[in-house]
């Protein structure tokens, strides 16, 4: 193939025109959904009831519903919180970090991935604040003065984690609402609906698209993209302290922070991209998310995946090199002992699955990536599972040691899970343009001045 | 109603058109805007704008949160609730840094979004004039436009279209308002319906749940006693009338009158010596568990005054009338139902009748301990053998 490496070439396929690019954005909410999506919907709220159910059992009869009994006091309810907090962290990567480094190719995908972002941390924050067991008093987790007098223990990961997690999800959707309101806009000025613009006015405050007004609107843009960096980097960073602050073996551990924001944007990149190959055929977009750009992710998939098989295989060395004795067990026991089986699951899914991205014909094979990001995530769960568990099973005193086994409820929450979040990506495909139309518009093939033309 | 121009405006079909056009009318006229789909690269320089100064804003609001975390948990923790935690100072700087660093970038982004859209863009507006023309629908979708308004010192209507059409123009239109319009914001409200029964139904029903809502979650979850249904769960009080048993609402009935509990039969001889010597026999069979029993008992209620072994030489001699010992040659003497009859009811106004504290059984066990005790002293001479 002869290709001219001296041009940058286009993110979007094809030289749409400006005009057919809103068109086909906006088809989906111009329309009625069709009967896929009905039957998708009613899995995913299927899903949700389940979880619905059991919670609502959870709330009369208590949390000794849960397989949770000493010694293992964090289980399902943790893991599930680690992970739906990890699927968030892709959106802000794609929307903040890649936009600071400039890569044309995330305009694509940023909207729908940020969308993720705001539906697993709701779906991850659910997790803490039911796993507390009276759930009706988690007011108390925000520091405010109260006829007690109680204040909360600011010097507790716990709190640091009510904090990173909310200001995540505020800058998240901030950061998104941002991106959407231009965008209202435009549907504003196509609809002929008087409802929905009535709404989209209101929503997009009545944005004129006005340069005097896309001049701040950028610095903006690249402000909070400053801040939500180091913002994503904290909150999985605060969320692994929640372990490596313990003095627990088997979690009491330096490597923990970087470790868990990898793990994090690997997983977060294997639901995007799991989701996007069903939006971009579902409707029709795939000249704005194309293969490049699924390929470009699996790639972000094998460096995460390896810097996870890496942090791995360190922690083995150090709890040998440590000289350790406690360090040491834990690990041989991970591997070797009771929960063996949930390990090499781990081991399989993340470290050797995502190695086959190596090979450019199954980096590009639409199937294929689809069944490796599938074992990324089951992977990326159980690597939480075998974290929280396996540690917790075997603590200091042998006399209590236990075998932790999940209940129904457990099974239904987590469930219910998929189906909150499942839910509400369904309802935002039919509600929202799920791919920013300014800023796709931005980056097609003659839209920005030429060099001559600018300058007389 | 008169219709007055606001502006007259060109519609462009390239990004090179319009910035040529942006850098024309910056020439001659201040108060213009272009309106484009999306940021155009260059767009800022040809209009002659200056870079934005959203920069501070977000800096000044990023230390406000960072002093308001600092201020707030060093308050906290040194003054208001100073509690050790993990031996760690009140003061812990760097155990408050993730808080101060996530509160630093949650003030920051609010601040900087809100001051953007109500300070730089006076937002909401949905009465601009532009709004709702072809114009507006155009340069929304995929034309590149550009306006000069007519309170701008040059403007010229004429001559703005002959300007917009040399640089090449693909359409161009005047923009008019009218005067009530801009005064009363009375066109929004007439085109969206606001006051549309349906929509303030719909906005007040969400008013009503959200606060209620947040009311509930205020004032009542928040003071709800945890698990406190072993307190509220039905249930019988034996001395309170709390139960549907009976219309009394007590639990239970009182007994029959004259009714004796087991064990508990009034005693017969109560002041008569002679005839409980007489009459009473000893029921209860010497074994050693018996001994045992009566051991126990004597221990316990007898040797604080007659002491271990019955001599009458207690700690407590001297301090009260000395009690007699049990050995004397008139207690030897004493049939088991006497000694039986002292025990149960006392004697010489000085020794209490123990019947409330020795069953029937333990007093006799006790009889029969005594017994042993004298013996012990004053054996006969078939014990030597």
């Amino acid at each position: 193939m002869d290709k001219d490496y001296s041009k940058e070439l286009s993110v979007i396929e094809g030289k749409p025109s400006l005009a057919t690019i809103t068109h086909d954005i906006s088809v989906p909410m111009e329309t009625m959904p069709n009967k896929a999506f009905y039957i998708a919907l009613s899995v995913t709220l299927t899903f949700l009831g389940i979880g619905a159910f059991c919670l609502i059992l959870t709330f009369i009869y208590g949390i000794g519903l849960w397989g949770n009994n000493n010694p293992v006091g964090w289980a399902f309810d943790i893991v599930n919180f680690v992970f739906w907090i990890g699927i968030g962290h892709a959106g802000t990567l794609i929307s903040a970090i890649l936009f600071l480094f400039r890569q044309k190719w995330r305009t694509g995908i940023a909207r729908f991935a940020e969308a993720m972002t705001i539906f697993a941390v709701m779906t991850a924050g659910l997790f803490p604040l039911i796993h507390v067991g009276r759930p009706w008093l988690d007011g108390y987790l925000l520091p405010h003065p109260n006829q007690h007098g109680l204040w909360v223990n600011f010097t507790s990961p716990l709190l640091w984690d009510v904090f990173a997690v909310s200001t995540y999800a505020t800058v998240s959707l901030i950061f998104w609402y941002v991106g959407l309101i231009p965008d209202f806009a435009t549907l504003r000025d196509r609809t002929t609906n008087n409802i929905k613009k009535l709404i989209y006015s209101v929503l997009s405050f009545g944005w004129r698209h006005s340069n005097r007004h896309w001049q701040h609107y950028e610095m903006v843009y690249l402000i909070l993209a400053g801040f939500a960096t180091p913002l994503v980097l904290s909150v999985h960073t605060i969320v692994s302290f929640d372990f490596a602050v313990s003095i627990l073996p088997g979690w009491h551990t330096t490597i923990f922070p970087p470790y868990f924001v990898a793990g994090a944007v690997f997983s977060g990149f294997a639901m995007v991209q799991n989701a996007l190959i069903f939006i971009r055929k579902v409707f029709k977009l795939e000249y704005i998310i194309t293969l490049d750009t699924l390929e470009k992710m699996n790639k972000i998939m094998l460096l995460t995946g390896t810097i996870v098989g890496y942090a791995y295989g360190m922690e083995f060395f150090i709890a040998w090199y440590s000289g350790n004795p406690l360090e040491l067990f834990t690990f041989v026991n991970r591997a070797f002992g009771d929960y063996a089986w949930a390990y090499w699951i781990m081991m399989t899914c993340n470290v050797f699955s995502p190695q086959l991205f190596w090979f450019k014909k199954l980096r590009r094979s639409i199937p294929f990536m689809f069944v490796v990001a599938i074992f990324v995530n089951v992977g990326m769960w159980f690597e939480r599972f075998v974290i929280i568990v396996t540690s917790l099973s075997r603590d200091f005193l042998p006399s209590s040691w236990a075998y932790y086994k999940p209940t129904l409820i457990d099974g239904g929450i987590l469930l219910g899970s998929f189906g909150l979040f499942f839910t509400l990506v369904l309802l935002f495909t039919k509600a929202m343009p799920v791919i920013s139309i300014a800023e796709v518009k931005a980056v097609v093939d003659g839209s920005q001045p030429t060099h001559h033309g600018g300058h007389e | 109603m008169s219709k007055n121009l606001f502006a007259v405006a060109g519609l462009f079909n390239t990004p090179d058109e319009i910035i040529k056009a942006s850098k024309a009318v910056n020439k001659q006229y201040k108060k213009f805007d272009v309106n484009t789909p999306y940021p155009v690269h260059g767009m800022d320089s040809a209009m002659g704008l200056k870079s934005s100064k959203l920069g501070y804003f977000a800096l000044a609001f990023g230390l406000t949160g960072m002093l308001i975390a600092l201020s707030l948990m060093t308050w906290v923790t040194t003054k208001e609730y100073p509690l050790v935690i993990g031996g760690k100072p009140f003061f812990s700087l760097p155990a408050f840094i993730p808080i101060t660093f996530e509160l630093t970038v949650l003030l920051a982004s609010i601040g900087t979004v809100l001051s953007m859209i109500f300070i730089f863009f006076k937002l909401p507006n949905n009465s601009h004039p532009i709004h709702d023309t072809n114009y507006m629908k155009s340069v929304s979708n995929d034309k590149y436009g550009i306006y000069v308004l007519a309170e701008d010192d040059n403007f010229d209507a004429e001559k703005v279209k002959a300007l917009f059409a040399s640089l090449g123009a693909a359409d161009i239109s005047e923009i008019l308002y009218n005067e009530d319009d801009l005064e009363e914001d009375v066109q929004v409200y007439q085109h969206f319906k606001i006051f549309d029964k349906k929509f303030v139904v719909g906005l007040l029903s969400i008013v009503v749940v959200v606060s209620g809502l947040a009311y509930y979650m205020l004032n009542k979850l928040f003071y709800m006693a945890p698990y406190n249904w072993m307190m509220t769960q039905s249930k019988v009080i034996p001395q309170a009338p709390v139960s549907d048993n009976f219309a009394d609402g007590f639990p239970m009935r009182n007994p029959v009158e004259g009714t004796v509990a087991k064990g508990f039969m009034p005693y017969e001889y109560k002041g008569k010596p002679e005839e409980a010597e007489k009459n009473l026999i000893n029921p209860s069979e010497v074994t050693p568990e018996n001994l045992a029993l009566g051991k126990i008992k004597f221990d316990i209620y007898c040797s604080p005054c007659h002491g271990y072994f019955g001599k009458g030489d207690s700690r407590l001699n001297g301090q009260f009338p000395n009690p007699p010992s049990l050995h004397s040659e008139k207690a030897r003497n004493f049939k088991d139902g006497r000694i039986f009859h002292i025990i149960t009811d006392g004697q010489n106004n000085v020794m209490p009748g123990y019947y409330k504290q020795l069953s029937r059984d333990d007093r006799w066990a006790v009889v029969n301990y005594v017994r042993v005790l004298q013996r012990s002293l004053n054996a006969k001479e078939e014990d030597l053998k």
